[in-house]
Parts: structure tokens; sequence; C-alpha cells
């Protein structure tokens, strides 16, 4: 039980951390976001740091593709799952979405920045259409729905000679050069590096907002006790709809992304049920409904299997025991947010407990710190 | 095109009829765990996979089985592959349920944790196969191929329905699917145990206060689900002849569909789901070509749901009667 | 197992990185541990056994094979690809080993002016990319499905042909190809296709069942087509069944059971060692692949070996940059294990002949050249 105590450690430190930070002025907190920023946009990416966190792949490439695509797709299915409360185990077919609307509309002729507004509509408006006739389901009955669609897509596109089967779409546009950034050069990731972070920036921004909004407020209701919301005048079906709406935008949001990629080129294959679950994996395993939890969630999930590539086979042996072992140590995951704590200690967790779980004198209370 | 559903649909029926009741026997496992822990079993499709393994192993490396077998001696093998099968994928189960989810149950972690460590165990598991299990106990160093199983039920022609052909192996994996289901199903509506985990199902605060050790209804929630599996993997191995580390993730997400489709916690509507996935599967192929198999099998469960939000029988485990 | 692992544990051993001294690097990429990684294996075994000889021999410069592996991901190929050139200045590449990745790793290996020999990507579109510094030792689906079907029509002059495949990229276009050739012949040819990942082919045998076909061509992998070979035969299609490269396997034989695959026709470009061999450069290949990986040279075994030596050629003859060895690759013009190792200005092999090999006696045979093999069955 060493490693619980460990972690338990940690959390102390991290609940003093965010003590402080919930009582400092505004000043400092935009100093930290600046700093985190300049350390994001001039640090990480550089020579020395790529030496340490990559030294079998190309680190920048690494962190567009697969760190900086995970991290935008957690972002979105957080909004989904974390926030709202709702279990989307199809969340890559927007993310396929997205990529698709950039490749097709592309090959018809369409600039970069025109098709990445067409395709966030598209995917905004499927998770509309999906959402619409399943939002009425509940829990399980949604994921495995959702499943489904995801799969749909993808057999789809595969089945599809328009878009070109499983040949997939090559030479997809790029974004023009801005900024200095040279989007055409294939040997360096690092216009794309830089994309992408002023992607996760917008939607982190977004998240925040929508979060301390009504809208917010309201998703923790439906996350807690969607009954008890309704009964309160949310309109449930609308907010979850819009959570939907919103998720699903940031996917397409990230398939733009990829798309513009120095690959230059999407298949179907590129869009397995597999991601989907281990998009899920990111937004639980840092801390289901927490943005900085979700970020380095998803960061630990898309550079572990890159560091420990000298592992070979076994590195996804071992992926899949660190999860267990880690939902067993801290199933609240790595940083959570202080209310699913709280939620947690009343026993549902926000998404519902167990059914065969029971306060019987054999079990120990739920460890959690805080208030 | 109204031409070839005709001349095919019989054929096909008789397709969809046994791949459905291996998704019928997998369902059951799905079907049982989330009646009574309301958890999507995720590694489920792995305790699958390891009955197969385990019936390879017995056919291969006990047996060393090299032509089909008639008459009562192909009886009593089956019942035997069974057995070794039933006991690898149901004490699998009991393991996991030990290792992976019961550490998260005693901290009154959420549903969504025990989903992640489902999916970590379901990694974990195929990776162990590919690259330990395979290798050594069948000396194949390319532990990711597929391994052949050799022939235990010759394709006997027993008799023709409407002009499709019925071959011995159809009879023996339809009849065995339901045989075991009828079992199952009696036994959790008429023993004490059945009656645990119906209770557990429906209420489990109460069903502690009556008495029932709910630790010891979810192991053998997990052992019944785990066996079933086995049973699939047995009949799976005879008809398909083969495995391979990753063959439970397809059948898996077919088989919680059906679960989903026939009313998740219903053990009939495992079974109607089940043989109602295989043949819409199968019917819908003749139209659009078998490439669409997945599309069509999908939208029909999105369709039902829709009208019936529970899935066709809806009940779930706690109300199923006798 | 261990034969594998001690090859990938020597391969990526080192992590010195660069070329440099008396060392140049050539790197293979491809899905070396992912679920398609059976048949990039084989190659990659036959590159390594290339250059272990060489090595052996204690040439002024040495040659080290660096493993990029892929689990045949683009994203993979296109981050490993650009650390090769950056960081480890390989000065060739294997590979990639598949279309998809080859597509997302190709610009940036042409940028970084590495020359590439793929032994096994067969997407038609990968030579009509301009690169310059790519080659492929195989032949197209196209090349390969018109003349497997062509070779069917010859042998068999069917009245009704049916083309089933998979939904691989290879898969479908190889059967995209066949299905035209059938068809530009005024041959009645119906079509279904399967999903890879599927056990039940049931659907799909109902529907050859229905359609009464003289011939029928499957486009696909090995470990699919065994399956589905062998549900066709237990559901009573007897039907000469041929198929490409992608299933040219003894592992088809297993999959499909030897009384299920008797006669089943496999064309391929390339030529694999089957059986006894009278080439003694054969007989000796055959002979060192198994003493080193401990199995049967399988599918791509000698085009990785092939590639490996002509790069190893290249090396020799004092080229170690990768604008020279691109240079020497031009003039190449050996008979390798595989084929007469030839290109023309794309990249593409001069000259392709499609071999055909059918199952006889439960073993895979060489019958011949494609115009000249005489088929059972």
């Amino acid at each position: 039980m060493n490693l619980k105590q460990t972690l338990s450690a940690r959390s102390g430190v991290s609940d003093r951390i965010r003590d402080w930070w919930a009582g400092a002025p505004m000043w400092t907190r935009w100093l930290v976001y600046l700093l985190l920023l300049l350390f994001v946009v001039f640090v990480l990416p550089t020579e020395g740091v790529a030496s340490i966190m990559s030294p079998q792949t190309d680190w920048i490439t690494t962190l567009w593709d697969p760190i900086g695509i995970y991290i935008l797709l957690a972002l979105g299915l957080n909004i989904v799952v974390g926030q709202a409360g709702l279990l989307d185990l199809g969340f890559v077919a927007f993310f396929a979405i997205g990529a698709y609307s950039v490749g097709v509309l592309g090959r018809e002729g369409w600039p970069f920045w025109g098709t990445v507004v067409a395709a966030l509509a598209i995917a905004a408006i499927s998770g509309i259409v999906l959402g619409a006739p399943t939002l009425r389901l509940r829990g399980d009955y949604l994921a495995i729905v959702t499943l489904g669609f995801g799969e749909i897509i993808r057999i789809v596109a595969r089945n599809t000679t328009y878009i070109g089967d499983s040949r997939g779409i090559s030479d997809l546009p790029r974004p023009p050069s801005m900024f200095g950034l040279d989007f055409n050069d294939v040997l360096d990731a690092s216009a794309f590096y830089y994309l992408i972070v002023a992607m996760i920036v917008l939607v982190i921004v977004i998240s925040v907002r929508l979060n301390k909004s009504r809208v917010g407020r309201a998703w923790a209701a439906i996350r807690e006790d969607e009954d008890a919301a309704e009964l309160m005048g949310v309109p449930t079906f609308k907010f979850k709809l819009l959570a939907f709406f919103v998720g699903a935008m940031v996917g397409g949001l990230a398939g733009t992304g990829q798309m513009g990629g120095v690959q230059g080129y999407i298949q179907p294959e590129n869009f397995p049920f597999i991601l989907s679950a281990t998009i899920l994996v990111c937004v639980v395993f840092g801390g289901s409904g927490n943005i900085p939890g979700v970020i380095l969630g998803a960061f630990i999930i898309a550079w572990l299997p890159e560091r420990f590539r000298f592992l070979d086979d076994y590195r996804y042996m071992l992926f899949g025991a660190v999860l267990v072992i880690m939902m067993i140590v801290r199933p609240e995951g790595l940083l959570p947010s202080r209310q699913r704590k709280a939620e947690m200690q009343e026993g549902t967790g926000g998404m519902g407990s167990m059914g065969a779980e029971v306060a019987t004198p054999t079990t120990a209370a739920p460890e959690v710190g805080g208030k | 095109m109204l031409n070839d559903f005709i001349n095919q649909f019989w054929p096909s029926t008789v397709g969809g009829l046994t791949v459905g009741a291996i998704y019928a026997l997998i369902a059951l496992g799905y079907t049982m765990v989330y009646g009574v822990l309301r958890l999507i079993n995720f590694a489920h499709s792995e305790i699958f996979m390891i009955g197969t393994v385990a019936a390879l192993f017995t056919v291969t490396e006990i047996f060393t089985v090299t032509s089909p077998y008639t008459g009562f001696a192909m009886i009593g093998m089956l019942l035997l592959i069974m057995a070794v099968a039933m006991a690898a994928s149901g004490g699998a189960a009991v393991l996991l349920e030990v290792v992976a989810y019961r550490p998260l149950r005693k901290k009154g972690a959420s549903r969504l944790a025990a989903l992640i460590s489902a999916i970590g165990a379901s990694f974990f598991l195929q990776e162990l196969f590919a690259l330990q299990v395979i290798p050594n106990l069948f000396d194949r160093p390319e532990g990711r191929n597929q391994v052949g199983v050799p022939r235990i039920v010759e394709r006997d022609k027993l008799f023709e329905i409407f002009g499709a052909t019925v071959r011995l192996d159809h009879v023996i994996v339809i009849i065995a699917a339901v045989v075991m289901m009828v079992l199952l199903d009696q036994f959790v509506n008429r023993t004490k145990v059945g009656r645990g985990i119906r209770a557990t199902a429906q209420d489990p605060e109460t069903a502690v206060l009556m008495g029932v050790n709910i630790d010891t209804i979810v192991r053998t929630t997990f052992l019944l689900g785990g066996a079933m599996a086995g049973v699939a993997a047995v009949l799976y191995v005879v008809e398909f002849e083969l495995t391979v580390y990753n063959v439970g993730f397809v059948l898996g997400v077919k088989a919680f569909t059906a679960a989903v489709l026939g009313g998740i916690g219903n053990l009939r509507g495992a079974l109607l789901g089940g043989f109602a996935l295989g043949l819409i599967e199968n019917w819908g192929a003749i139209f659009f070509g078998s490439e669409w198999k997945d599309v069509i099998a999908f939208t029909v469960l999105v369709v039902i749901l829709m009208f019936r939000p529970t899935g066709i029988l809806g009940e779930s485990l706690q109300q199923a009667r006798a | 197992m261990s034969a594998v692992l001690a090859l990938g544990a020597g391969a990526c051993g080192g992590d010195d990185g660069g070329s440099g001294g008396d060392t140049l690097n050539i790197g293979f990429m491809g899905d070396l541990t992912g679920p398609d990684s059976a048949i990039v294996i084989p190659p990659f075994n036959g590159a390594q056994l290339a250059i272990d000889q060489y090595n052996a021999t204690n040439p002024k410069k040495k040659v080290k094979l660096i493993r990029y592996d892929t689990q045949g991901k683009e994203n993979q190929a296109a981050a490993l690809a650009p650390k090769a050139i950056k960081d480890d200045k390989i000065v060739a590449m294997i590979g990639p080993a598949f279309s998809g990745e080859s597509k997302a790793a190709n610009g940036i290996l042409d940028k970084g002016k590495v020359p590439s020999i793929t032994p096994s990507a067969t997407n038609p579109d990968l030579s009509k990319a301009g690169h310059k510094f790519w080659h492929r030792l195989v032949a197209t689906d196209q090349a390969q499905g018109t003349g497997i079907a062509e070779a069917l029509i010859k042998a068999k002059s069917p009245k009704k042909a049916y083309v089933i495949n998979g939904k691989k990229a290879y898969s479908i276009g190889i059967g995209d190809f066949a299905f035209q050739a059938f068809k530009a012949k005024g041959i009645d040819t119906q079509r279904d296709q399967i999903d890879e990942t599927a056990s039940d082919f049931s659907s799909t045998v109902t529907k050859v069942v229905a359609a009464k076909p003289d011939v029928i061509f499957y486009g696909g992998y090995y470990s699919e087509g065994g399956k589905l070979l062998k549900q066709l035969r237990d559901g009573g299609v007897t039907a000469l069944f041929a198929s490409g490269d992608g299933s040219l396997d003894a592992k088809l034989v297993e999959a499909a059971g030897a009384k299920q695959a008797e006669n089943a026709l496999l064309g391929c470009p390339c030529f694999i060692p089957f059986g006894e061999q009278t080439d003694p450069t054969l007989v000796k290949f055959v002979s060192d692949y198994k003493a080193k990986v401990n199995a049967n040279p399988a599918i791509y075994s000698t085009e990785g070996y092939d590639a490996a030596t002509a790069f190893i050629a290249a090396i020799k003859g004092g080229n170690e940059t990768g604008e020279k060895i691109n240079d020497f690759l031009k003039t190449y013009d050996t008979k390798g294990v595989s084929k007469q190792v030839k290109w023309g200005p794309e990249g593409e092999l001069a000259e392709t002949t499609i071999h055909l090999y059918q199952v006889q006696d439960g073993a895979i045979k060489w019958l011949g050249k494609s115009d000249e093999a005489k088929p059972k069955g």
C-alpha cells in the first residue's frame, strides 16, 4: 500500500495548491496562465526536453499527434462525459466527421479555413442528429448507441467509394502560412504544433466559460440527478443536446487539426472504436470534469507508449495493468475536480455507482481529502 | 433483388441462427453482470477468448484430435471440452472480478472508473495471451496469428428446409446454446443462489438486510457469466475452428449489442437479442452486401431503442419470472 | 517468440543514434507489433538476414538495421520518419510496409532525401506522387488483380465469375481490378465484400451458392482467406478459388484445412521458395533463413531480403549518402531471390511477372509463370 500512501500524500500537496489557487488574486492567475503558455510555446518543444521525453520518435510530431490531438479530443469528450455526465463511447465519430469534411471539401477545391468552418458545422449538426433521437435513453443504452454511431461512421467511410473507401483521401489541404509558420515543411511539424496549441487554448477558454455559466450549473445538476434537475425546472434534454453539440464541435475541430497534418492523409482505420475508448480513458484517468486533470491524463496516455517504445509489445500489456491499478488506487483520477470528489463521497460519483455496492462494515469509507 | 431474397432467405436464416446462438451465450455474461452490478464488463470478450484458448488446448494438447468424432464419442468429447472451457472462463471471470472490480466496489468508486478498469483488464489480457500464453502453450512464435483448431464435428448434412442445407454443426451449436440458456434460466429462477442474484439486482441494500452475502452473489454471477462464455467459446471453436488473441473483441461488441437489443439485465432478452441480431445481419446482407452487416445491426438497434427504450423485452433480471 | 524478440532486442538495443564512424543506419518501417505484424515480420527477418550476412564479412562500413514500429498507424509513421532522418541519420529505408503508412511517410522520406524500398505496399497511387527516392519491390494491386483474373480466364474460360474481397486497402484494390478485368472480357461477374474482423461469412457463402460461379477470385489476406475458403467448401461450393499475394502463405492452408484448400490457385508478382528448391541461391536462402528465424520463409521474406541486398550493394560500391544510394539504385539490375530487381523511372519494378502457385496435397507448389501455368481442378 506504499503507492497508495504516496498518492494520498501527493493529494495533500495538491490540496494546498488548490486552496492557494482558489484564493489567489486575478493577476496571479493570469501570470500563471502566461507562464504556462510561454512554457508550452518556448520550452516544451525544444531539443533538451525532446531527448528526455521522446528518445525514439520525433518529439514535435509526437507533441502534435498523438499528444495534442488526444488533449483536444479529451477536452471535447470531457464536456460530454465529465461535465454533462453522458457516457459517450463513440466520440471518435465526430473526429472522423471533422477530418473527412476537410478532406472531401478540400478535394473539391475549398480553401483550408473554409473547410474548417464547414467541418465544425457538419460535426455539430451530426452531434444534434445523433443526440436528438438518442438522448432520451438512459446511461448505458446511450453508451451502446454512441458506440454504434462511431462504428457506423467508420464503416460507411470504408464502404463509400466517393470518399475514398479503405484507401482514404490523400493530399489534404494545408493551412496557408501565417505568423512565419510554414505548414508545407513535412520534415518539421512545429507549425502544426503551434496550431494545435492555439486550438487547445481556445477550447479551454470555451469550456471554462461554459462551466461557469448557467449551462455549467445545469450540466452539473443533470449529472448528479437528472430527475431532480428536471423537477427543478432544468430543461434537461435541451442541455444534454447542447453538451453533445459543443462536444461534437470540439471533436470535429480535432479532426481538422489532424487533417491539415504533416501526413496529409486519412483513412477509415484512423478512427477505430478503440480510439473512443482511449479518449474516455484519458478523461477518467486524468480526472473527469476537471480541465487540468483531463489535459494531464491525455498527455500521459498519449505520451507513455511513445516514451516506453523500447518495451515493444509489452508496453500495451503494462498500459492495461496501469489502468487497472490506477483505478483501484485512485478511482477519481489523477486530478479530480473537487465538486466531483464531493459527489463521490456521497457515493454516486456523478455517473452512478455500481449496483451491488453497499456500505457494510467491511466497506471502507471512501478516502477523500478536502472539504 | 426480391428474387435474391427469396433464394437466399432460408440459407441466411440457418447461418444467422448459428452465429446468433453464440452471440446470445456471450450476451448472457454481459447481461448478468449488468443486472447485478450495473457495470459494462468490457473485459467479458477476453473471458470468451480465454475459453477458446482452453478449448484449443484441450483439443490439441490434451487429446491431439486429428479426425472428427461421431456419435456418442463426439458428444462426450464436446461435453469434456465444454467442462474445461467453462472452468477456464468461469475461473478467469471470478479472478477478474476479484482483481479489477472488487477493490473499486469496496471503495464505492463510480461506474465510470470500473469501466476504465475493465478496459485496462481487457488490454492486459489480450496482450498477455498474444505475447506469452499462446506462444508458449502451442509453441507458436508469432502469437498474434490466428491458430487453427482441428475439426471436431463433421460437416454432415442432416436435412434441408426450403432448400437450405442444415448441417450437424449448425444443429449442435443452436441446441447447445438453447439448452444452456434454459439451464441458466432455471438456476436463476429456481435455486436459493438464483434468488439471491435476483434480490441483489433488485435492491442491494435490502438484499444485505435479508442476509444475502453480496460478495458471494457477485462471485457467482461472474462465475455463471464466465461459464456461459466458455460454452460460447466451445461452440465458436466447433463452428469456426480458429482462435486468435483478439477474437473476443468483435464478438464482444456484437454480444453486448444483442444484450441491449433484447433488454439488458434480462436473460431471455439476451437469447432473443442474440438470435435477432444474427438474423438481422444475415438478412440485411442479402440486400446490401456483407460489408454492411455491422451498419445494419447498429441501425436496427437505434431504431428499436427509439421505440422501446429498454430493449425488446425491456424487463430486467430482478423481474424475470419463471 | 524468442527468435523475434531477440531480433528486436538486437536491432533496437543500441541507443547511440546517428550513423557515423564505421556504421551506416538503415531503417525498417512497418507494423512490427500490431495486428498485422504477421505480414511484416517476415520481410523484416529477410532484411535482417541480409544485413547480418553482410556484417559477418567484416566490411569497412557495417550496416545497422533500425526498427521503426508503426503498428500500422499513419501518425506513428509520421512521427518516426523525421526522427529517423534527423536523429538516426538513416541512409536508406526499407518500407513502410503498408500503403497507408507509405502515404503518410513517403513525402517525409523524399524531403529528407532518403531512398526507400517498400517490400509490400501495393497501392498503385504510391508511384503517382512524384517522389524521387521511392521504390517498390512488388507489383501493384492493379497489375496483380488484372493478371490473375486474365490467367483464370485463360485457364478455365469461365462463364460466371464471383469476386469477394476484404475491406483493407489492399484487399479492396485488388478486388476492384480483378472485378474490372472479368467484366472487360464480358464475363457475368458478381461481387460481395467481407469484413476481415468477422468470423462468420455464411452470408457470402449463401450468395456464392446462389450465383453458381465457375471461378471465384478472393482479394485479401490469408487469415481471412483461409476462413472464407473453409466456409465456402463446407457450404458445398466447388468452383476454383483463386487469390493474390496476400493469401500466398502456408497459413492459408492451415486456416482453411488441407482438404478444403486443395487446388486453391494463388497468384503473386513474387517468387516464394516453397518446398524443395533446385536453384542454389534459393537453397542457401531458405536454409539460412530457417537457421536464423527458426521458421520457413513466408510472405515478403524474399522481398525484404532483396531490398536490404540492394542497399548493401550500394554501400559496398562506396555510396554512403541517401542521394548517392538513390542514384545507384537507378542502375541496379540484379537477379534477387524474389525476382529480377530493376526499377523504372517512377520507382516501380521495370518488369513484373505474375507467378502462379497451387495448393496440391496440402502444400503450396509453384506452377510457373501465369501465361504458361496449367492449374488443376
